[in-house]
């Protein structure tokens, strides 16, 4: 279990787009009629992109008065779930996986590379990066991994760590999944679709 | 080796488009309409024959599980919910069907809807693969405007729904119960059983909670007969699996294999091998991190299928073979494990909520020799006081890595931590 509370620095305001709206509007209707209370994640997960990669109490409320669920309940879910965060992140969030699998190929090398860089674990970057260590990310086979924002960066070491978080830095494109020329899970240079 | 007309997933990495048009040429949707016409006994009848064991770690028979629904319509709405939620360490195969065989997983869907009478079926994606489901959205719209799903199904007269839905990050999802607590918007805490789904489930209705390469391989099986599945693997454990192989190999990957291939030829035909070659090799641990580890004297000859590998003290899991060679520290790989289970229990069972934190500090100091040999006792009975004692498995998920580690590798922590003793002894 981990402990996750509001942060102690809240905005003023919080509000969706109408974009937003229409969105949750649409998932909504995912959900038989009387069970609203089914979109709290997708809703959540919507406000966090609005508020810039993070959950202000504002937007934990809002959620709760579409869905017409209590505010607690809202709260509840903002804190079990792992992927909302309560306290501000960079507009570049990596995700850094530190599990058996990505520990074995190597994934303290990708922690050092992010301390280096971007500085220690949680802190906002000034140039608004920041990093966490996090849990399976479920791409064992392409260990280590991270996640940055929504892509997965695999085949990782310490070397081409150090080259995407500067890219990220400079705002420069960086080529999404594996970093050594593989497609997906297929074994390094394979020339069979069935390896 | 699985010979490749043997193959299901022929797009497993991606080589090809996932699209409609590309899947259609690899034999999906090909002749669903009259398989939808067959009758829901016909279809679990040649399931029940093809021996397919549910793919998400338990291994119980998928054709029985569809047959504790409702045979009759109960006035409700009746569910099949796929569980996309993979985060068991090691495991990463659903992943390669949501972005490179979603169409395969979707036919499953629609098939597995209509053997069990529901209705509406949710595809339980985990939140961290927004771009697998985002190919898997816009495949379900894909087979929407063709009429493959939706009113009149593949135009056999079945009305069946799909709806994707996400998580935001949390292993204990993948548990069928929290996964529904999670789709019904609440924290996703285990449910006691009984009531089982399949009479009380989602929102209260009759509910099937199945893992997606259980519900992949189902539109094969119907269209090439359970013969031809069943004579593959060995009996009781038949049919082919994607293992996922990880860790200390030379080519890490996912790969579709027949059932019961020994472990040593499935890492050194098609992973490379191990790094190091294989007298090199320490331990696996063959099914995921919840399954205990074996050491390489039982990898030499063990084969991986579900009654093979649980005889030997360990399980299939979700075929997540984790390969460990001798420069790896095993009791920190294993505390790294039991960091995963503190940090996702879910809180609700008290033997589990405290006793993976007090395993996760044990193993901790023991991984840094700071604890006593005795100690070691004192570890595996504070496993055996969480396994079994908790609502769901996750506890018992905790506590096996450590008593698979401690079964096969005892000398190896009393080595440990004698020599740290003995440093600290000369040190002063």
């Amino acid at each position: 279990m981990t402990v996750k509370r509001l942060d102690s620095n809240q905005p003023e305001t919080f509000s969706f787009s109408k974009q937003d709206n229409e969105l949750i509007e649409k998932i909504i209707k995912n959900y038989p009629k009387d069970r609203k209370q089914s979109a709290v994640v997708p809703s959540l997960y919507i406000a966090q992109k609005r508020a810039g990669g993070w959950l202000p109490e504002k937007a934990i409320s809002k959620v709760a008065e579409i869905l017409e669920m209590p505010k607690m309940r809202v709260l509840e879910i903002a804190t079990f779930y792992s992927m909302f965060n309560l306290k501000p992140t960079g507009n570049h969030f990596i995700q850094v996986c530190g599990t058996t699998p990505c520990w074995l190929r190597g994934s303290d090398k990708i922690k050092k590379a992010c301390i280096e860089l971007v500085g220690q674990e949680g802190e906002v970057s000034f140039d608004s990066i920041s990093w966490l260590e996090v849990e399976c990310l479920g791409a064992c086979v392409n260990a280590p991994a991270v996640q940055v924002n929504e892509d997965y960066y695999e085949d990782l070491n310490y070397e081409n760590m150090i080259d995407i978080i500067n890219n990220l830095k400079n705002n420069k494109s960086i080529k999404v999944g594996s970093q050594i020329g593989r497609v997906s899970s297929e074994p390094y240079n394979a020339d069979n679709k069935n390896a | 080796m699985l010979k490749n007309e043997d193959r299901i997933f022929n797009n497993l990495y991606g080589f090809e488009s996932s699209n409609l048009v590309d899947a259609k040429k690899r034999g999906d949707w090909s002749n669903t309409k009259d398989i939808l016409q067959k009758d829901r006994n016909e279809i679990i009848e040649e399931l029940t024959k093809s021996g397919l064991r549910g793919r998400g770690g338990a291994g119980f028979p998928t054709a029985t599980k569809w047959s504790f629904m409702p045979k009759e319509p109960t006035g409700k709405n009746h569910y099949l919910v796929v569980n996309a939620d993979e985060s068991e360490p090691g495991t990463c195969k659903d992943r390669d069907i949501i972005r490179n065989e979603p169409h395969k997983l979707l036919e499953g869907c629609i098939i597995a809807c209509k053997a069990m009478g529901a209705n509406i079926c949710y595809i339980y994606v985990r939140g961290e693969f927004y771009n697998e489901r985002i190919t898997l959205e816009s495949a379900l719209n894909e087979a929407y405007e063709s009429g493959l799903v939706g009113k009149n199904a593949c135009g056999s007269g079945v009305d069946i729904d799909i709806y994707i839905h996400h998580g935001a990050g949390a292993y204990i999802c993948g548990e069928e119960t929290a996964l529904l607590e999670s789709l019904e918007g609440k924290k996703g805490m285990p449910r006691l059983k009984p009531p089982f789904p399949a009479t009380s489930g989602l929102y209260g209705c009759p509910t099937t909670v199945n893992n997606v390469e259980s519900i992949a391989v189902v539109p094969t099986i119907l269209r090439r007969g359970a013969n031809w599945f069943s004579s593959l693997g060995r009996e009781r454990n038949t049919g082919t699996k994607i293992f996922c192989i990880s860790g200390h190999v030379n080519n890490p990957c996912n790969i579709e294999e027949e059932m019961g291939i020994p472990l040593k030829d499935l890492i050194e035909k098609h992973a490379g091998g191990v790094r190091g070659g294989w007298d090199n090799l320490l331990a696996v641990i063959p099914g995921g991190s919840s399954v205990p580890m074996l050491p390489k004297d039982i990898c030499d000859t063990v084969l991986m299928d579900f009654d093979s590998l649980q005889a030997a003290n360990s399980g299939l899991g979700t075929a997540a073979v984790i390969v460990m060679d001798k420069s790896t520290d095993l009791i920190k790989a294993i505390s790294r494990i039991s960091y995963f289970y503190k940090h996702e229990s879910c809180g609700q069972c008290t033997p589990c909520r405290e006793g993976t934190t007090w395993l996760w500090e044990m193993m901790e100091k023991m991984a840094n020799g700071n604890a006593r040999v005795d100690e070691i006792d004192t570890l595996l009975d504070l496993t055996k006081r969480i396994e079994g004692h908790c609502i769901c498995a996750l506890g018992d998920a905790a506590a096996w890595p450590v008593q698979g580690l401690i079964r096969h590798f005892r000398s190896y922590m009393e080595e440990r931590l004698i020599s740290t003793k003995n440093k600290i002894l000369v040190e002063q």
